[in-house]
């Protein structure tokens, strides 16, 4: 059996490789191995620039309680690791007197919740924020990554308990 | 200055980046493997030189993007475009929806169904199949999304079999990530001469 069934987005879905998809899913196989690759590379890349793997899986975790989605949250929390960072997976946090946080905090949030009211000022906060443009992009593809695992989990999981 | 669209077109626009793309010349090696620059393909968008700032999530996207929506079986590629429709109507990227309504054109040979979703939204009058297409991707991209077994029961009752559900969640999830690109990182403009 492949190792599709030990992806995040498939484990936390609650499939296995004995559920009736099981087939189906199969033939997506190289689809979610690539997924899981994508998730490396948002949660711990090699060159982390200026957000931190403890500070990856918190926003991610935060992003997945945004939405709802509570196995996935509870992934990305074991991910964690850094003790620090742990108050940013907490969606009631702003980041406090931090201003770099609270513009990371607050832009995850909008872009989360909220994509289509995403304006210009909004990227212009962070810069104002003292986030460097690289980070930007970090931050938005991890943003956007997890959005995505996150549909496709609720997605996956809802095939399952309708089939 | 370009005027900023904010009315959906299925003429594809330009795109100015709110980020500064980085420069060919300046990229690392890093780089310049995930943009799959090579001598005889130098042509690369502004927004793929904007994502270049983090290569390595890049360097995983393009494939995986190409699997979900052109991968052989499953869903036809029309109905997939459907998908990545109906995630960029509902989180309003212009420059998203433009470049699949027309897609969805083209392979669909119909302009009726697209004319209709950018005129009425969550309210176009669509076949059973097809409204039953947009409506879960539309459910699917909310947050928290939120789809329920209706839905699923929804879309095998106008024939969709669970691979044809799989591609669906996954070209309209796609779309929830690349909205959350296109649609922050820069603004679509008017094309002019």
């Amino acid at each position: 059996m492949t190792d599709l069934f030990n992806t995040a987005a498939v484990k936390a879905s609650g499939l296995d490789a004995d559920h009736p998809l099981a087939a189906v899913l199969s033939t997506r196989d190289d689809i979610m191995t690539m997924t899981q690759q994508a998730h490396d590379a948002a949660l711990t890349p090699k060159k982390t620039g200026g957000l931190s793997y403890g500070e990856r899986a918190a926003l991610s975790c935060r992003m997945a309680r945004l939405n709802e989605e509570a196995p996935l949250a509870a992934h990305f929390e074991s991910m964690i690791g850094d003790s620090n960072a742990t108050r940013i997976a907490d969606i009631a946090f702003d980041g406090g007197d931090d201003e770099r946080l609270c513009a990371l905090l607050r832009h995850t949030d909008l872009v989360t919740t909220d994509t289509k009211s995403v304006v210009a000022a909004d990227i212009a906060a962070l810069v104002s924020a003292g986030v460097s443009e690289d980070d930007i992009v970090r931050l938005s593809e991890l943003v956007a990554f997890v959005n995505y695992q996150v549909r496709l989990t609720i997605g996956l999981r809802l095939m399952g308990d309708a089939s | 200055m370009s005027n900023i669209l904010h009315d959906f077109t299925t003429t594809v626009p330009k795109w100015r980046p709110r980020v500064t793309p980085i420069k060919l010349e300046d990229a690392t090696p890093d780089q310049l493997d995930a943009l799959k620059v090579t001598p005889s393909n130098t042509k690369v968008s502004d927004y793929v030189l904007v994502l270049a700032r983090d290569p390595e999530t890049l360097r995983e996207r393009t494939p995986l993007f190409n699997a979900i929506m052109y991968n052989r079986g499953g869903l036809s590629r029309a109905e997939r475009e459907l998908g990545a429709v109906g995630t960029s109507v509902f989180n309003r990227c212009v420059y998203c929806a433009a470049v699949h309504a027309s897609r969805y054109n083209l392979l669909a040979k119909d302009v009726v169904v697209i004319e209709r979703i950018f005129a009425d939204g969550e309210e176009a009058e669509l076949n059973p199949r097809q409204s039953a297409i947009f409506n879960f991707a539309v459910k699917l991209s909310k947050c928290p999304p939120d789809m329920t077994k209706d839905d699923m029961e929804t879309l095998t009752a106008v024939g969709l079999g669970p691979d044809e559900v799989f591609d669906l969640i996954l070209s309209s999830a796609l779309f929830g990530w690349a909205n959350r690109l296109m649609h922050t990182l820069g603004d679509p403009t008017e094309i002019t001469d």
